[in-house]
């Protein structure tokens, strides 16, 4: 039972990290329609900014130190947000439909190598500055680190949730994804909203990056790839272009990704070995999408030309 | 009159023949001139390009026909290697002929083309791509861990001394020798896949006009128009799933026994995406097009390969930069830069064009009367 409980815990950490990805590819997909696949990677930059700010200045103690990288690592994601869209969609708006996609593609071989050039191809290990507690909840453990992640997370999706619903930029926002030309005839500036969610999208992922490569101690100029393809899982999970759809993807995400590891071995005799981890996510994804062709939480689209 | 269009008409065949036979010889001496003048490196990425056109092609029946976002096209190609690595290797004991296992590989990667088919035909757009790109990386992981409690696929390792191909008594692994010409090893598998490649190229032209190409088209450009036409969508979407995982099990049958080495690493996402590049910064749905993306996106990062250290040596004088990484962030500025200078692709059909500068379909038909 405790194995379980630990489980579930390892798989809420995961998952609000996934959640927190999936937002950005969901707020982009709301109001584009564009999967933005370059994502992935600007999580991946976020983690190695955050990590290299808190390798640069070994003095100062943790609490100074972690905003300080995080507030960094967001400066830096949210201008590379900003330029990608500026540089690689925005021309492009008018393109067919797989044009974006392809660009979206490139840029995200040029963040990956850029990233390889200025920091190498080597795993970068997490200096342990972060607390180290642990804690007993019903059997299991969790650490001080996974507690403040989940809390983080939840305050993030919070705050966003907030900034849709109750702000003038959030109308705009809801607007321009429900019909950018009639947005625009109400005198919302659709060009400044889509640059604004591309902001907002990059600062989670700067967070999120920060999250993860504390949570593994360890950052690579790859982890960005399959990070990024998990989170875009998750986001089609729940019901791509919808808020409380990835938040729900990403989470259940990572529980049935942290449970089928620890129980795929028991379940089917020995057969199957934990290292189909990745497999069960796309398993569930296909299972549900048979079933709810457009996510969890997604609106049933009516079909039209 | 009438005779000046027959004559004129004689004239347009006999300038077509006379260009089919002058394309012929150049791509018949072609290997002899690339091997000797940039060497065998450079003939096998011609052979290379010659298998990534068979690829682009399949995929561009799914993708640009019938408009169908498949991300994770390796898959099929995965299937027809790891097909012909099993049955022509020592890991089973098996030796069975290139006859008998290409068009096996074929007719499985075709089955499962439509096994990914099935549940996915009611999906869109980009739910659709992220099913097949899921199914893609389950088929990777799975080749990838076949290796207990019964050793399939030999894991990780891949599966290694594989067959070359060889025809009756005839092995293209060893140079032959043919009417008094030695041909290379490297120039044997030219012209087999050049063969194998002008037959895929020669199937798509004709599916393209056909019934079922336009069965395609429609079904891309509006789905429920074409179902209200009478097409049965269900098994026109079925067929090119199959159509297009086949001759991706034709090709990966091909890599495997020019190769004579397998592993899941070759099959990863990135593969897929390459070849969906190839379609796309070609020219979706245009043949020639898609032919063009398949041999630049083939050749241009070889290239980048081989003049990123030397370029940095020249104006350095110092390699300053990892040419590896430089060469692939080369490649994604290519892919960014082309696609915002040609939109609609490389080479795009007239159609399509002309559809680009004007917005819609129905503005095209307007100019058309």
């Amino acid at each position: 039972m405790d194995i379980f409980i630990q489980q579930i815990i390892n798989g809420l950490v995961l998952g609000s990290i996934y959640a927190l990805v999936a937002l950005g590819y969901t707020m982009v997909y709301g109001i584009m329609g564009l999967i933005n696949f370059a994502h992935g990677e600007v999580v991946m930059i976020g983690a190695m900014v955050a990590l290299f700010v808190i390798k640069a200045l070994p003095g100062l103690p943790a609490i100074v130190l972690v905003p300080l990288a995080l507030v960094c690592a967001a400066i830096v994601c949210m201008t590379i947000g900003f330029a990608i869209e500026r540089i690689a969609y925005r021309p492009l708006r008018r393109a067919p439909k797989l044009a974006p996609l392809i660009t979206a593609i490139g840029v995200s071989i040029i963040l990956q190598n850029l990233a390889m050039l200025i920091w190498g191809r080597n795993y970068h290990a997490f200096p342990p500055i972060l607390p180290s507690g642990e804690h007993d909840v019903f059997g299991a453990t969790i650490t001080s680190l996974q507690i403040v992640i989940i809390v983080v997370a939840g305050l993030m999706m919070g705050g966003l949730t907030l900034l849709i619903r109750r702000t003038r930029l959030g109308r705009a926002m809801r607007a321009t994804s429900e019909n950018p030309p009639i947005a625009q005839l109400m005198g919302v500036n659709i060009n400044q909203i889509i640059s604004a969610t591309f902001v907002i999208g990059s600062a989670l992922a700067a967070v999120a990056g920060l999250m993860v490569s504390a949570n593994y101690s360890i950052a690579h100029y790859y982890m960005g790839f399959m990070l990024g393809l998990k989170a875009f899982t998750a986001a089609v999970l729940g019901g791509i272009g919808n808020l409380a759809g990835a938040m729900l993807g990403g989470l259940l995400l990572g529980v049935i990704e942290s449970l089928g590891a620890g129980y795929i071995g028991d379940l089917t005799g020995g057969f199957l070995g934990s290292h189909y981890q990745d497999i069960f996510a796309f398993f569930v994804l296909i299972g549900v999408l048979i079933f709810r062709p457009s996510g969890l939480i997604g609106e049933r689209v009516a079909e039209r030309a | 009159m009438a005779a000046l269009t027959f004559d004129s008409l004689r004239h347009d065949r006999r300038t077509a023949i006379a260009a089919a036979v002058g394309i012929g010889i150049v791509l018949a001496v072609f290997p002899f001139i690339v091997g000797t003048t940039l060497g065998n490196s450079w003939l096998r990425i011609l052979d290379f390009a010659l298998l990534y056109i068979m690829l682009a092609l399949g995929l561009n029946i799914v993708v640009g026909f019938a408009g169908l976002l498949d991300m994770g096209y390796i898959a099929f190609y995965a299937v027809g290697a790891y097909l012909y690595a099993l049955l022509a290797s020592p890991h089973f004991g098996l030796h069975l002929p290139v006859w008998a296992i290409i068009p096996l590989g074929a007719v499985l990667a075709g089955i499962a083309g439509a096994l990914l088919g099935a549940p996915t035909l009611r999906l869109r757009g980009d739910y659709l791509a992220i099913v097949t790109l899921g199914f893609g990386e389950i088929v990777r992981i799975f080749m990838n861990n076949l290796n207990a409690p019964i050793n399939i696929t030999n894991g990780p390792q891949g599966i290694s001394s594989i067959d070359p191909i060889h025809l009756g008594g005839i092995t293209l692994a060893k140079p032959l020798t043919v009417a008094g010409i030695t041909v290379p090893s490297l120039h044997a598998y030219y012209y087999l896949f050049l063969a194998l490649a002008l037959l895929i190229i020669f199937v798509s032209l004709r599916l393209e006009d056909s019934r079922i190409g336009r069965a395609w088209v429609a079904i891309r450009e509006d789905e429920i128009a074409a179902k209200a036409c009478g097409i049965n969508t269900r098994n026109i979407k079925l067929l090119a799933f199959t159509m297009g995982a086949s001759f991706g099990g034709v090709a990966g049958g091909l890599f495997a026994g020019f190769q004579g080495f397998v592993s899941p690493e070759s099959f990863n996402l990135m593969e897929s995406v390459m070849v969906l590049c190839m379609v796309v910064l070609g020219g979706m749905g245009h043949i020639p097009g898609v032919i063009l993306g398949g041999v630049m996106l083939t050749i241009l990062p070889e290239f980048f390969r081989h003049s990123a250290g030397p370029m940095q040596l020249a104006v350095f004088g110092k390699i300053i930069l990892d040419p590896e990484a430089l060469r692939m962030l080369l490649f994604g500025l290519a892919l960014v830069a082309v696609m915002l200078y040609r939109p609609a692709g490389l080479w795009p059909s007239t159609i399509r064009r002309r559809e680009f500068r004007n917005g819609s379909t129905a503005d095209v038909l307007k100019e058309g009367e």
